[in-house]
């Protein structure tokens, strides 16, 4: 009873505060001297469309790095939290799962490729659409998901799935690194050429970071789910 | 009265549902026993936050801020709530899947996932 007293409190406090904002809330009606500049300078600057991708590449780059790593080591800790323990290692874990239905079935052969193809879509057009390297990367995941519900005995190969994904990261690095020497700084998309303004070979390196921080986050998120699956 | 609430502006709109759904995923947090329900009540509050600092960024009559031309009259929304967002998504994921293996882990030793039967910390 007195925790719940204490609970219904804590909230009405919380509450008050959050009334206090939204009762004061009123629509922006100019952008703030950062964004305004990455609105009147970013296509020109960087030759990306999509200006949300511009300030997550390349702009504030080392955010994204940093959090391309907290993802990485989220899914490391997975790794160790679900790791088989020593004492029950029985040769072939679980190869009695029940099949999956028809529907099921039937929905992946048609389902899966598209799934596939959409994510390498989204990243691949991340500079000029909505969407990038962790949306895509998302959608890959669930594709993958859907062939993990769909084939309950099969597993991924991870070696591949760790291979590829510690080529992207480095990858990822390294081509930042080569902004140190070509162009402005670190992460600098400019070291390849702008490209035409709204073309799919545009905005330098941009697309190419995507497409490498896409495969990344579609990998990671891969092996994850083949872990909480085997767990 | 009723018209007073049908012309409150989106971005009101928007920026109150995400401040009840961090109310509600507290008050899950703050309530259930169950690891799995305040697991859900943070991916709640999560939701609701990214809800928030999205309406923040909204401009009056603001469009995606996708360029589309040189046209100088377009006005577009402020980029910079909407990386951040991104990047608090991921970052959640991160954390919400880790939580859940912690619970899985939780269930493997102590065969329960109510709170009530991890004291060990409490004091």
């Amino acid at each position: 009873m007195l925790k719940k007293f204490f609970a219904a409190l804590a909230l009405f406090i919380v509450a008050i505060m959050f009334y206090d904002i939204a009762s004061n809330y009123q629509e922006r009606q100019q952008l703030s001297g950062v964004a305004q500049y990455y609105v009147e300078k970013g296509p020109s600057e960087l030759g990306a469309a999509n200006l949300v991708t511009s300030v997550v590449v390349t702009y504030r780059g080392l955010d994204t790095l940093g959090e391309v790593t907290v993802l990485f080591i989220s899914a490391a800790g997975i790794g160790l939290l679900l790791r088989r323990q020593r004492d029950d290692k029985d040769p072939s874990p679980q190869k009695d799962n029940a099949p999956c239905s028809e529907i099921v079935d039937t929905a992946f052969h048609l389902l899966f490729p598209m799934i596939l193809l959409f994510g390498i879509y989204i990243f691949v057009n991340g500079h000029l659409t909505p969407g990038g390297g962790f949306q895509g990367g998302a959608v890959i995941a669930s594709g993958m998901m859907l062939y993990l519900l769909a084939k309950p005995n099969n597993t991924f190969n991870l070696q591949l799935l760790k291979k590829i994904e510690s080529f992207s990261g480095s990858a990822y690095v390294l081509i930042g690194a080569l902004g140190l020497f070509l162009a402005g700084g670190f992460l600098d998309n400019r070291v390849l050429s702008l490209g035409e303004f709204g073309s799919l070979f545009s905005a330098g390196l941009i697309p190419v970071i995507y497409v490498l921080i896409g495969l990344k986050v579609g990998a990671e998120l891969s092996s994850v789910l083949t872990k909480f699956r085997d767990s | 009265m009723f018209q007073d609430l049908l012309n409150t502006p989106l971005s009101t709109v928007v920026l109150i549902t995400g401040f009840i759904l961090v109310l509600i995923g507290l008050w899950g947090m703050l309530m259930h026993k169950n690891i799995i329900r305040i697991i859900v009540g943070f991916t709640l509050m999560d939701t609701g936050i990214h809800m928030v600092m999205v309406a923040i960024g909204y401009l009056t009559g603001g469009k995606a801020p996708i360029i589309e031309g040189a046209n100088k009259n377009i006005v577009y929304v402020d980029p910079v709530p909407s990386a951040l967002v991104l990047t608090s998504i991921v970052i959640g994921l991160g954390i919400t899947a880790i939580m859940l293996s912690y619970a899985i882990q939780i269930h493997k030793a102590k065969k329960s996932l109510s709170i009530d039967d991890c004291a060990e910390m409490k004091w």
